[in-house]
């Protein structure tokens, strides 16, 4: 329609507004006080600018303190550096578990008849409708040394002392892997369910064994809901926090850990918003990419 | 063309979508309650003046009356025009009464009045034991009743049909073309309509206009377009037709003549011109007569003789591909109630084909 | 052996992942009536676990406030989230279209602590300037409603491309001014999408962990932080009565939403069929 219609302006600015106010704004205020020097005061917020003598009172010992532990050390060698490589570690891990085991998921449900296909997506979503808290805690108890798994282990004799499993590397990634599959599945399953599988069909006919016809002719069509899942999982994972603090211990914190900590514990709010404002430039080029993806994933309608 | 006397006008009306120039200045003057079809192939721009009348595009200029009102910049909902939708756009949340009764209950009139035009409107498309039902509940050929019974229910000024027939089956649109037009003429309402479909527009339409890539290329009535079309384009386009291209070779008030490449073709009509300029003649397969035995002594001046390449029966009539002298291929339609004996004309004989000196109009563009 | 699993892979590969998916919840149902406080094994039958959950003042006072928290989110979500589906779907072209499409679809993806702890600055920087808003069930709210209305738009932006636009001209060709339109027409025919989105965001906000830590105050406990804060001490087997009753109450209302939805989907096709037959 190409006439003018009343109400546009409101109807964009409603939500513009709430955006604004309630996501830009608060960034814009996570950045100023990323600069700002404590000093024992109470509040965190206090001008940078002294407009009498005009001097800028940036402080720069927020952000330097991320990457060096004192006044020439060598770069990167602080705790917080490796609380963020583990972050992405993790969370790359995590995304690599979901998508090798969410894809052939995704895969054979969109392959299943037509009929079963909305019941099977509806158990996928059940245990997403409950509580992801319980779940997690669930996992606390499943995992533990005396726990169900591994006395069933012990029971049918793959090991003869229970193995550690809590607050280890494990619990962490089974725990987040079993908390954001659902988030690699969807995607998967949107762009799969679309694809025409007659093209398959059409390369077996022309001589390519099954196992070839998927690398080479699946996969690649359906980069997008990969790429967009991949990162749906990734981008989040990366700063979690709950999962770290109910299934890892002390060496498995992970940034979004630290950030709490150093805002609640330590009371050292511009430290934490620069660990923060750090944690985005990290996300932003993934978030980039999914952006990208995610757009091209809805335009395929 | 520009007779400001009609009751819908549009006057130099263009459309141009950023760089794309959809209409081209299209002056229609449509008379009250005519029906008048616009037809032409897809892009040509006739959806888009629909909208233009619709008030759902503005025009980039141009002016557009309606009884004498420029309504170019009003807005659909405020215009006594309403619009038959291609896909019907029933709204599927209401019963079929309350479809109807939809655009009179904007209007802010007596519950009663509504009531009584909304059955009287059901009881004009017959379709009054169906008005507690779904949209979803009924069949294409109901729901486009439905559809027809929602846009009169506010007795526009201007009724626009968008392809009525498109979503209907062979059969279905034979019936249903009658249907609406007596409908449309006993309520009387001044109608234009969008097709690409020649049959449609020359069964339903008084008049019809006949557009490319945003043009107009000829208004006039079915018979007028069809026996003088103004240029070859519109010669082709409706129904089929033999062109031979060639030179003015006589050129008198009343007569003239085409030298072409199977010969001289004698036309009984003048053609404003010079000599030896380009043209062509246009002539419709169903003006040509063949045979095998020599042409009738009434047979006239123009005579050629070919070679049958191409035979199609259709029952109703046959058609056949001649080769002429020249090599170009002439098409002639013969219904089964010729005179002439034809089932003895088989592939690669040798046959006269003729046509008298009014069957074919001579074209210049 | 072989030819039977690559036969089978698919519907076995479900099975697995389907059994990995719903483990921790056969988990939880069975032992919250555990007689003894273990997650060991199973030593015997017992309700007791249930009988402490009524009696857990913060755990009750705890859901109620949730689902205050929730539906008032819920409400916001679908309201916000349909203008916000709106504008991306029918405004092509305006200024800041980027830049909005970027931070409508943010939260989905933003980690909660960097949500969380933004807002918290920013609303301590208003209580600074204006004394308001003192951190509670309404910052919680804007917070949660941040994330609900990402995850609201996405379902509603679905359901209006689909919908077929020519309703909405031939609304208004009809009389019905844009407003109308949107009232009578767009809104009714979007109405399923839009309760799918403030079911979402309910659900979302009912359980959120990190965001609700952020931007509470003194003597605001929703459920999920009252859990929180047992799941860090230890075993409580209370934790999984209360997970047993969601898990029920969840699959009762999903299973009977699907059988409705299915019949509701059979009656129309046998209408339309009807309908061309006849």
């Amino acid at each position: 329609m190409n006439f003018p219609m009343p109400g546009k302006r409101f109807v964009i600015g409603v939500p513009y507004g709430w955006l604004l106010l309630f996501f830009f704004l608060p960034f814009l205020i996570l950045l100023y006080i990323s600069f700002v020097d404590m000093g024992g005061d109470i509040s965190p917020f206090k001008p940078l600018w002294d407009p009498v003598s005009g001097v800028l009172h940036l402080k720069y010992e927020n952000y330097l303190d991320i990457f060096r532990t004192e006044e020439g050390a060598p770069l990167f060698r602080t705790l917080y550096i490796d609380s963020y490589l583990r972050s992405i570690w993790y969370a790359l891990l995590t995304a690599i578990f979901c998508l090798v085991i969410g894809y052939p998921f995704a895969y054979f449900i969109a392959r299943s008849p037509a009929s079963v296909r909305p019941a099977l997506l509806l158990l996928v979503m059940l245990p997403f409708w409950t509580s992801f808290l319980l779940r997690v805690y669930a996992w606390k108890g499943l995992l533990a040394d005396q726990g169900v798994i591994n006395r069933f282990m012990m029971a049918i004799g793959i090991t003869s002392e229970p193995i550690p499993m809590l607050y280890t590397n494990v619990s962490m990634l089974v725990g987040m892997t079993y908390v954001y599959l659902p988030f690699m599945i969807l995607p998967l399953y949107a762009n799969l369910v679309k694809m025409d599988f007659r093209l398959l069909e059409a390369a077996y006919d022309l001589g390519t064994t099954p196992f070839k016809a998927f690398w080479l002719v699946t996969v690649p069509l359906s980069k997008a809901g990969i790429i967009a899942g991949f990162m749906l999982v990734f981008i989040p994972c990366v700063g979690e926090f709950v999962i770290p603090s109910l299934l890892g211990g002390p060496e498995n914190y992970m940034i979004g850990r630290v950030v709490w900590d150093e805002m609640f514990t330590a009371n050292d709010w511009p430290k934490a918003t620069a660990l923060a404002v750090v944690m985005i430039a990290i996300i932003v080029i993934p978030l980039a990419f999914y952006y990208k993806y995610a757009g091209e994933q809805a335009e395929q309608r | 063309m520009n007779d400001s006397s009609g009751y819908l006008v549009t006057e130099k009306v263009v459309k141009r979508f950023d760089e794309a120039l959809a209409v081209d200045e299209v002056s229609l003057s449509i008379r009250k309650g005519e029906i008048f079809a616009l037809l032409g192939s897809s892009g040509c721009g006739k959806s888009t003046l629909l909208r233009m009348l619709a008030g759902f595009e503005t025009p980039t200029s141009g002016r557009i009356l309606l009884g004498g009102q420029d309504v170019a910049a009003v807005p659909p909902y405020e215009r006594p025009v309403n619009m038959m939708f291609q896909s019907y756009a029933l709204f599927p949340h209401l019963t079929v009464w309350e479809n109807v009764a939809f655009g009179l209950k904007r209007e802010g009139l007596p519950k009663a009045e509504v009531q009584q035009r909304t059955d009287e409107m059901l009881g004009l498309v017959q379709l009054t034991p169906f008005a507690k039902r779904k949209p979803h509940q009924l069949s294409g050929g109901q729901q486009q009743r439905v559809a027809l019974a929602r846009s009169l229910a506010k007795r526009p000024k201007l009724l626009l049909l968008d392809e009525p027939l498109g979503a209907l089956d062979k059969k279905l649109r034979e019936q249903t073309q009658f249907e609406l037009v007596n409908i449309i003429e006993k309520v009387g309402v001044t109608c234009v309509m969008v097709t690409h479909d020649q049959e449609e527009a020359m069964t339903m339409a008084s008049r019809i206009a006949i557009m490319s890539k945003g043009r107009v290329l000829q208004v006039g009535s079915p018979s007028e377009i069809y026996e003088h079309p103004v240029n070859r384009f519109v010669a082709d386009f409706i129904g089929n037709v033999n062109l031979f291209e060639g030179k003015l070779s006589v050129d008198e008030p009343d007569r003239c003549a085409v030298e072409s490449g199977i010969g001289q073709i004698h036309v009984g009509h003048g053609m404003p011109g010079t000599l030896n300029m380009p043209v062509a003649f246009a002539v419709r397969p169903e003006k040509i007569e063949i045979s095998k035995q020599p042409p009738p002594p009434d047979a006239g001046p123009n005579v050629f003789k070919g070679k049958v390449k191409e035979i199609a029966y259709f029952g109703a009539h046959n058609t056949f591909i001649v080769q002429a002298a020249n090599g170009q291929r002439v098409k002639i339609t013969e219904a089964n109630t010729s005179r002439h004996d034809l089932s003895d004309i088989t592939w690669e004989d040798e046959v006269n084909f003729w046509w008298s000196t009014t069957a074919g109009v001579v074209l210049r563009d | 052996m072989k030819p039977f699993l690559e036969k089978h892979f698919g519907k076995l590969w479900l099975l697995v992942v389907f059994g990995f998916l719903y483990l921790p919840l056969a988990f939880m149902v069975l032992f919250s009536f555990n007689s003894t406080r273990t997650d060991a094994r199973f030593t015997g039958f017992s309700m007791r676990w249930y009988e402490a959950l009524l009696n857990d003042s913060k755990i009750v006072d705890g859901f109620f406030l949730s689902l205050k928290i929730a539906a008032v989110t819920g409400l916001l979500s679908a309201v916000l989230a349909t203008f916000a589906a709106f504008v991306l779907v029918r405004y092509r072209r305006f200024l800041g279209r980027t830049v909005f499409s970027g931070m409508v679809n943010a939260p989905l993806v933003m980690p909660e602590v960097i949500i969380g702890l933004s807002l918290l600055l920013l609303f301590v920087g208003a209580q600074n300037l204006f004394g308001w808003p003192q951190r509670g069930m309404l910052t919680i709210v804007l917070g949660h409603t941040l994330l609900g209305m990402a995850y609201g738009m996405v379902v509603i932006q679905s359901r209006l491309l689909e919908m077929d636009r020519s309703i909405e001209e031939a609304a208004m060709d009809l009389g019905a001014r844009p407003h109308q339109v949107f009232f009578l027409v767009t809104l009714p025919n979007i109405f399923q999408a839009i309760l799918a989105a403030f079911l979402l965001a309910f659900t979302l906000s009912f359980d959120d962990v990190v965001i609700t830590e952020f931007l509470s105050g003194p003597g605001v406990s929703t459920l999920p932080q009252v859990i929180f804060g047992y799941a860090r001490r230890g075993i409580n087997p209370t934790i999984y009565a209360a997970a047993t009753i969601l898990i029920v109450t969840v699959t009762v209302v999903v299973v009977a939403y699907a059988v409705w939805v299915a019949r509701a989907t059979r009656k129309r096709e046998r209408e339309m069929a009807a309908a061309i037959r006849g």
